[in-house]
């Protein structure tokens, strides 16, 4: 099958290469700023460059929140890169207004995004933004990213319906249901733990049930998540920079999206 | 664990690669992009394309390169040399370019760089420093521009701390006492400017042999190492280079 792919254009440059991985992967990829193209296709991927508060800014005027967020809704698999993973939360505190509430992202996961630390626990200094190849922990599903207990790690709940929803029966298989089965979330399938990605951040989305994979800069951080139990992913690191470690992640994507609709 | 970055760098003039290229079985040697494309092979973790074009008319060519290396690419790149504006940098990054390293005009006129980061995020401006030493001067080094031609009076580290701070994502500083000589990186310039950022230092100019990238990183304290003839004349490969960091204990990428 064909899986219509939107590659979402928010104006902030480096598209080309996330469409053409993609279309590697398999998929029918195409990149569109329109608000009704991105609710209607089959699959999105938000990708990422950028900060937080202007990003935020120029989905909203747009459109593009809310046509993300019903194509989500309605069962569209959805992959976030870098900053695209980032706007997967509720809000981000990356070049945020002085005084006033923070710039709201999707709100598909519950949390904040904030600053990459500095600092290891024995004060010693790195470099931020942390450019370069890193490498990739996975997080083994526990009981915690069972559906049901998401409500507590948010403090603010006011995630979307679907990160509270459980998923729909038709959805339970493995792939969609991290909690159900050994080893890496099948985002990573087939690709050897260590593995190393590109990352260029210096930001980092908190820690909590959706994580499926971490990686080390000063400290630990969650380097990619799912909303449990949907066909919903984040990655910190870039995909379609990383080689072919890269190439496999975006092919797990395509699949595991074709498999879901 | 993050590794160390080795990057080669392609100087790139009228959309062909200038100094000498002696690379083996390459359809055609001054292909910037084919060149680029068996170091992504060799797993380079990144590319400098440097364009030492000095016309607007072949500027455009350089943005069409852009766009080939953004189809023909798994990995990341930099184009560096020319940038007057936001707009300049715009065309850059909207044809494919990961980051850009702007250099005179940033010395020029630094709010570039604030403007730049403000626009496509600090992870996509690279501030270019040439350094060459004072003479008679200890461990103090001034900043040079026009492709290493003209003296600013600047001080190399207190500029790199002013980069930094206006939100350049990382340093790429090139010895121009080093450049083309083969005796190694500065690694006391590197490692001054290393000590006074926050932000990743890429150290370039010097490479002649295996042991000068560890030294780049042990004694420099980069966190990455550029070279450029080496990998060209075919000298040393990137997976040669990588391997013999390993040997130092210094975390790569295989």
């Amino acid at each position: 099958m064909t899986l219509r792919t939107v590659v979402v254009d928010y104006r902030k440059g480096n598209l080309k290469s996330v469409e053409r991985g993609l279309a590697a992967a398999g998929a029918d990829a195409f990149i569109s700023d329109d608000p009704a193209a991105i609710a209607a296709a089959d699959a999105v991927v938000l990708p990422g460059v950028g900060a937080f508060a202007d990003a935020a800014t120029t989905m909203a005027e747009l459109g593009q929140v809310e046509a993300v967020r019903a194509a989500v809704e309605g069962g569209a698999p959805f992959l976030g890169i870098c900053l695209g993973m980032h706007l997967m939360f509720e809000a981000g505190e990356e070049h945020a207004p002085e005084g006033g509430p923070l710039p709201a992202g999707l709100g598909l996961i519950p949390g904040v995004v904030g600053a990459l630390p500095r600092l290891d626990e024995a004060g010693r200094a790195y470099k931020v933004p942390h450019v370069g190849w890193n490498s990739v922990e996975y997080v083994a599903a526990g009981p915690e990213a069972e559906p049901g207990c998401a409500h507590q790690a948010s403090s603010t709940a006011t995630g979307t319906a679907l990160w509270a929803v459980p998923p729909s029966e038709d959805c339970l298989s493995d792939w969609a249901h991290p909690g159900s089965a050994p080893g890496p979330n099948p985002l990573f399938a087939g690709i050897p733990e260590g593995e190393h990605f590109y990352f260029t951040h210096s930001f980092a989305v908190p820690d909590g049930p959706a994580a499926i994979a971490r990686t080390v800069h000063a400290r630990p951080f969650t380097c990619a998540v799912q909303v449990p139990g949907h066909a919903v992913w984040g990655v910190q690191f870039h995909p379609e920079k990383s080689s072919d470690a890269g190439a496999a992640l975006l092919r797990n994507f395509v699949r595991l999206a074709k498999d879901a609709r | 664990m993050l590794t160390k970055r080795v990057i080669p760098c392609l100087d790139v003039k009228d959309g062909r690669v200038v100094k000498g290229v002696n690379f083996m079985n390459l359809r055609d040697a001054g292909d910037p992009i084919e060149l680029a494309c068996r170091y992504d092979e060799q797993r380079a973790d990144e590319v400098i394309f440097l364009d030492i074009t000095a016309t607007s008319d072949d500027r455009a060519t350089t943005v069409g390169l852009a766009a080939r290396a953004s189809e023909e690419l798994h990995l990341p790149y930099c184009v560096g040399g020319g940038f007057r504006s936001v707009a300049d940098i715009r065309r850059m990054i909207a044809a494919g370019a990961d980051k850009v390293s702007v250099n005179s005009a940033a010395v020029a006129d630094p709010t570039l760089i604030t403007a730049a980061a403000r626009a496509f995020g600090t992870q996509a401006v690279v501030c270019a420093i040439d350094a060459k030493a004072v003479a008679g001067g200890r461990d103090r080094w001034e900043v040079y521009v026009a492709g290493g031609r003209k003296a600013t009076g600047i001080d190399a580290v207190i500029w790199a701390r002013e980069a930094a701070r206006r939100g350049a994502g990382e340093i790429l500083l090139t010895s121009m006492d080093r450049d083309g000589s083969r005796d190694g990186f500065d690694c006391a310039l590197t490692r001054a400017v290393a000590r006074a950022v926050d932000i990743p230092v890429i150290a370039s100019g010097g490479v002649g042999e295996l042991d000068h990238f560890a030294q780049g990183i042990l004694e420099g304290e980069a966190d990455a190492v550029l070279a450029a003839s080496v990998f060209h004349f075919g000298e040393l490969t990137i997976r040669q280079v990588k391997e013999h960091m390993r040997s130092f204990g210094i975390p790569v990428r295989l």
